[in-house]
């Protein structure tokens, strides 16, 4: 594998959690997403209940894989953050530990600068906690919970 | 790379759909996403041409249930398979758990089906997989037309493996779960040995 697989344990979620909560207060944030460069969906925060977080990830993803592409075509090595301006909402991307992405959605109680600080602060945490969830998915011994299950299980999956 | 998260306790995959341009992919996944109740999918994103070719991809979410109190979700995605849009096929790889390789069936695009392939083989390469090791099927689409090469004259060309296949009419639905139901077996067994 190229990657190593992604896995998320409570303690992690955890601290990221509370890193994602906090920085929807302290950036006036509407919504704060991150996710894995997948597109699959790790944390949110903030006002998230009319939002289709999935598809949002997913698109986010996208994004950033695009945007990368045209990195590499100008012999760049990322570009790490994007900013796109709206009437009503803004969205920073901002790429982390060339990992994960942190996404804040913001309106014109907050302004790009206090969201630029603020999330450099984040970044700087977020890519702490997912260096050390790294290394323990790496250590021997961190076995996949599915390695228990058999054929059948599979099979009853789809029975109709 | 699935992503377990013990937390929410969810599984998630990514499967790909890659072939020919016209061959199908698109249908495949609408048909899925017409065929499923409302709360084991999620909203179906289509980034396509005004003419309806897809232009970067095709996205649908789906929960299949759960195994050892774990959800399965599997995130399915096509290619856009017009060969100018090389580029982001390659992007959408990434991360990949499965692939079904949606071959047309009618003559006229045999020679489309074959470079397809390759392409599909290089691509992955360039990740560091490869079609032998990565859970993959494939389904001969489109067999409701009059014009179609036998299967077994396509097995021989694009299956030499021998890796599961299936007969298919996307637009009917013939085949189309089969073809799903393969691919998410095989990715949940390389889950079980730890890939």
């Amino acid at each position: 594998m190229v990657n190593p697989q992604m896995v998320m344990y409570e303690e992690e979620f955890n601290e990221i959690q509370t890193v994602v909560d906090r920085l929807v207060k302290e950036a006036n944030a509407k919504v704060v997403f991150i996710v894995d460069k997948n597109g699959q969906l790790i944390a949110a925060s903030g006002d998230i209940d009319n939002l289709d977080t999935t598809s949002l990830a997913s698109l986010t993803a996208g994004n950033i894989a695009a945007t990368g592409g045209i990195a590499k075509l100008l012999r760049e090595q990322e570009f790490a953050a994007q900013f796109h301006e709206g009437q009503n909402a803004n969205i920073h991307i901002q790429l982390v530990g060339n990992r994960v992405i942190l996404v804040v959605i913001f309106d014109a109680k907050s302004s790009l600068g206090l969201v630029r600080l603020r999330v450099r602060k984040a970044t700087d945490e977020l890519n702490r906690i997912f260096e050390a969830l790294l290394t323990k998915v790496q250590t021997p011994g961190s076995d996949s919970p599915f390695a228990e299950i058999t054929d059948e299980d599979i099979d009853n999956l789809f029975n109709d | 790379m699935s992503f377990i998260n013990y937390m929410a306790r969810e599984i998630n995959c990514k499967i790909v759909y890659y072939g020919p341009g016209l061959c199908g992919k698109t249908t495949n996944l609408q048909y899925i996403y017409e065929r499923t109740n409302p709360d084991a999918k999620g909203k179906m994103i289509s980034l396509a041409t005004e003419t309806e070719r897809t232009l970067f991809f095709d996205f649908l979410p789906l929960s299949l249930g759960e195994i050892r109190g774990f959800k399965t979700r599997f995130h399915l995605y096509t290619v856009p398979g017009q060969v100018f849009y090389d580029a982001s096929r390659k992007l959408i790889l990434k991360g990949v758990d499965g692939v079904i390789f949606v071959a047309d069936s009618q003559i006229e695009r045999l020679e489309a089906n074959q470079e397809s392939l390759e392409n599909l083989r290089t691509n992955l390469a360039e990740q560091g997989y490869s079609l032998e090791k990565i859970p993959y099927v494939i389904q001969y689409n489109k067999r409701d037309l009059p014009n179609v090469v036998p299967v077994e004259e396509l097995r021989e060309l694009l299956n030499p493996t021998t890796v599961p296949d299936y007969e298919a009419n996307a637009r009917s639905g013939m085949g189309v779960f089969d073809t799903l139901k393969a691919v998410s077996k095989l990715v949940l067994t390389e889950l079980k040995r730890g890939g």
